[in-house]
């Protein structure tokens, strides 16, 4: 499980920064979120990735932008977005040049989403697949019931963050809140700064060279590599003591 | 019972009915074990129901219709609200969701099947949509549930319908369980989680809390489906006036009641016994609530939780409800706690009619289980039939008893057409006491 595939990510993923010149612009003064939705939708999964680029204006904090993709499309998003941009994202790389609401990329299943600014809670909650890369802090339960997603966080991530997380991995620059990873699963977590405490059956395990190998790569997806120095990072995962019940351990409950 | 003699005759030994024979066995059992029971099933225990009312039929100021000849219509529509592509049935009698995993596959596919041949629905669980039963339904409900196993666009599109779950009637407040002996490699895989550990699904949804955070997570599933499929909301019923309004609120096409008498796949029985309250209590609440916000048939409301017959289909509808929804008589059809399985069920220290230890997935009967011997025993097609036929007949039952009440619809049954047999369900249906016209309360 958790085996880093290189393959997963592609060069257009990691390039999705550049933006072409045929980008269509989309401005959710005039046009509803409804009919955008509609027309990123309206793309099948055999698009070709350079043919459709998207620049959503004004987006003004409305929800639901760019839910449920289902192509490799680029949509670049110019300001601050609601609950749930990027929803079950299935191959599309969506740029959110602001902060993202309650649960961006919530589900996603595979396509890179990267926040510039902050991101509220439950940011990648229960995500099976793809890369979601916030700049700023994300706040509570990042990571909740991840399923495969990697979520990459370059400053810190707030309390019950990986809270019940079964797979995939969940780095963070900065500090985490309190009860990190509590009922994990099988989830791994990496947190550079200071974690104020961990939660039900979550310990700290030993960082070997191959979670440094694991990491990097991971970094490198998010083109960090050689930003940080993967040694300074922690491991936490589950002790797995709660997988089967045994009354011994009913005080953790 | 040895009873002895004493100079002033018999004594015979005498049970306490506080600690009753129940209540001694579970303090024992727990002494011994240390851990709370955990099984499947619904209430054990009586509690009010909808036995406690009665039709009153034609007379000399109502006209029956023939029971052959004068049509009595069964249709129903959900999902009128909002949805570009509302739910049609046959008949107003769903199958309840649960979980592959929970259950076995081939019941999975045997309820698709006998739903379909009867014109109903089926539901998804807790674990996901499987290509079986999404192949043999011919309209599929998917469950959006807070562990989220499973969750795909993809699925989430090739639904009918969309069920989100904030609880259900047998333990309003908890999440789901499967434990160990049932997460095969295939339920694994569906739900993301090691094989052979005790699954314990959130009881919370990941990403909102309360009505408003809702409001914009059905926006997001609507945005996701093209505002296509209706939006069920499923929950136990608790405080159903204040809870229907906040669904309503929240924008929710249908509501699904459940009452504490609906039967889980696994739950603590303390939970099941002591948590929520009787259908029968809950469903004018309901109704009232939709009535006040003038979405009464606007918003439809299904209900279960301990639904057998044709006559609580009835009532149900009576008191308001549109539709209602079926697990544990569902089962019962497919052919669960079948008495030709009785040595088996003794092997397991109980007997035909009282199995409830779904949790263990030994299930003789090849229903509640993933080991491939026992689920074997369940032949798809065959269940299906007998489900269609159980349907069918809650069906027929309904609609004598709409006919004799002079309805040619089942929807034209009203509170009118009842009475109450005790003094309680009086009060929790504001239906007056039979032969009264009392109302505790009103
Ligand atoms: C074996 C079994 C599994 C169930 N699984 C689920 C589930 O996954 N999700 C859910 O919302 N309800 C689940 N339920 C509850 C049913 O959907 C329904 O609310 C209940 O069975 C209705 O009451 P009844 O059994 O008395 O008809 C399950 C019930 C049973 C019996």
């Amino acid at each position: 499980m958790n085996q880093i595939d290189i393959g997963k990510w592609s060069q257009r993923d990691l390039n999705m920064l550049r933006t072409s010149s045929d980008t269509r612009e989309i401005d959710l003064l005039t046009t509803s979120v409804r009919d955008l939705n509609a027309t990123l939708q309206a793309f099948g999964s055999n698009t070709r990735s350079d043919e459709a680029s998207f620049r959503v204006l004004t987006p003004n904090g409305a929800h639901a932008i760019a839910v449920g993709i289902d192509a490799p499309l680029n949509v670049e998003i110019a300001g601050h977005v609601g609950y749930y941009c990027g929803g079950m994202n299935k191959c599309a790389s969506i740029i959110i040049d602001g902060n993202a609401g309650q649960g961006v990329g919530e589900n996603m299943m595979s396509g890179v989403i990267h926040v510039k600014g902050d991101a509220s809670q439950c940011a990648g909650a229960t995500a099976h697949g793809g890369l979601l890369l916030i700049e700023g802090n994300a706040s509570a339960r990042c990571g909740i019931s991840m399923k495969g997603i990697d979520i990459v966080v370059k400053g810190g991530i707030g309390h019950l963050s990986g809270f019940m997380g079964q797979t995939g991995r969940l780095v963070a620059f900065g500090d985490a809140g309190e009860a990190l990873g509590d009922s994990i699963y099988e989830a791994r977590i990496y947190v550079r700064g200071k974690v104020e405490s961990l939660g039900a059956d979550c310990i700290e395990k030993e960082l070997r060279d191959e979670h440094r190998a694991e990491l990097f790569a991971l970094l490198k997806q998010a083109d960090e590599a050689h930003k940080a120095d993967v040694s300074e990072f922690r491991r936490y995962g589950s002790a797995r003591k709660l997988y089967n019940f045994h009354i011994d351990n009913a005080g953790a409950y | 019972m040895k009873t002895i003699e004493k100079a002033w005759g018999y004594m015979p030994p005498r049970r306490s009915a506080t600690f009753d024979e129940h209540a001694i066995a579970e303090i024992r059992r727990a002494a011994a074990t240390g851990i709370y029971d955990i099984r499947g099933g619904g209430t054990k225990r009586k509690v009010p129901h909808f036995d406690d009312l009665l039709f009153l039929g034609a007379s000399m100021s109502r006209y029956p219709l023939e029971g052959y000849r004068e049509r009595c219509d069964t249709r129903v529509i959900l999902g009128t609200r909002f949805a570009k592509k509302p739910v049609e049935l046959a008949i107003p009698v769903t199958i309840a969701g649960m979980s592959f995993g929970a259950l076995s596959a081939q019941a999975k596919e045997a309820l698709g099947r006998g739903a379909s041949l009867a014109g109903t629905s089926t539901t998804t669980g807790d674990g996901g949509m499987t290509p079986e039963e999404r192949s043999q339904s011919k309209t599929l409900i998917y469950q959006y549930l807070p562990s989220r196993y499973g969750m795909n666009p993809d699925d989430l599109r090739k639904a009918d319908a969309i069920e989100i779950v904030v609880g259900q009637g047998a333990k309003p407040g908890g999440g789901g369980m499967l434990l160990g002996q049932k997460i095969s490699d295939r339920v694994a895989k569906m739900r993301s989680l090691p094989k052979g550990i005790d699954q314990r699904s959130a009881c919370r949804h990941p990403d909102w809390t309360g009505a408003d955070d809702l409001e914009i997570k059905i926006l997001e599933l609507r945005e996701l489906t093209g505002w296509e499929k209706p939006i069920y909301l499923k929950m136990g019923a608790s405080r159903p006036y204040y809870d229907v309004a906040l669904a309503v609120k929240a924008g929710a096409d249908v509501v699904v009641l459940d009452g504490m008498q609906g039967g889980t796949a696994a739950t603590q029985d303390v939970f099941i016994e002591h948590v929520g309250i009787p259908i029968l209590s809950a469903i004018r609440s309901a109704v009232r609530s939709l009535q006040d916000l003038g979405m009464h048939r606007k918003v439809q409301l299904i209900v279960s939780g301990g639904i057998r017959s044709g006559a609580d289909v009835a009532k149900a509808l009576a008191l308001g409800a549109d539709a209602v929804a079926i697990g544990t008589a569902a089962l019962i059809a497919l052919g669960d706690n079948d008495p030709r399985y009785e040595d088996d069920y003794r092997a397991l220290g109980t007997t035909a009619g009282c199995y409830d230890d779904w949790h263990e997935g030994k299930d003789p009967a090849g229903i509640t289980t993933q080991d491939p011997a026992l689920s074997g025993r369940l032949d798809p097609v065959l269940a299906g039939r007998r489900l269609a036929n159980y349907l069918r007949v809650v069906t027929l039952e309904a609609q004598t008893i709409a006919r004799a009440c002079g309805k040619s619809r089942l929807h034209n049954l009203e509170p009118e057409d009842l009475v109450a047999l005790t003094v309680e369900a009086a009060a929790m249906t504001r239906i007056p006491l039979a032969g009264t016209d009392w109302i505790p309360g009103l």
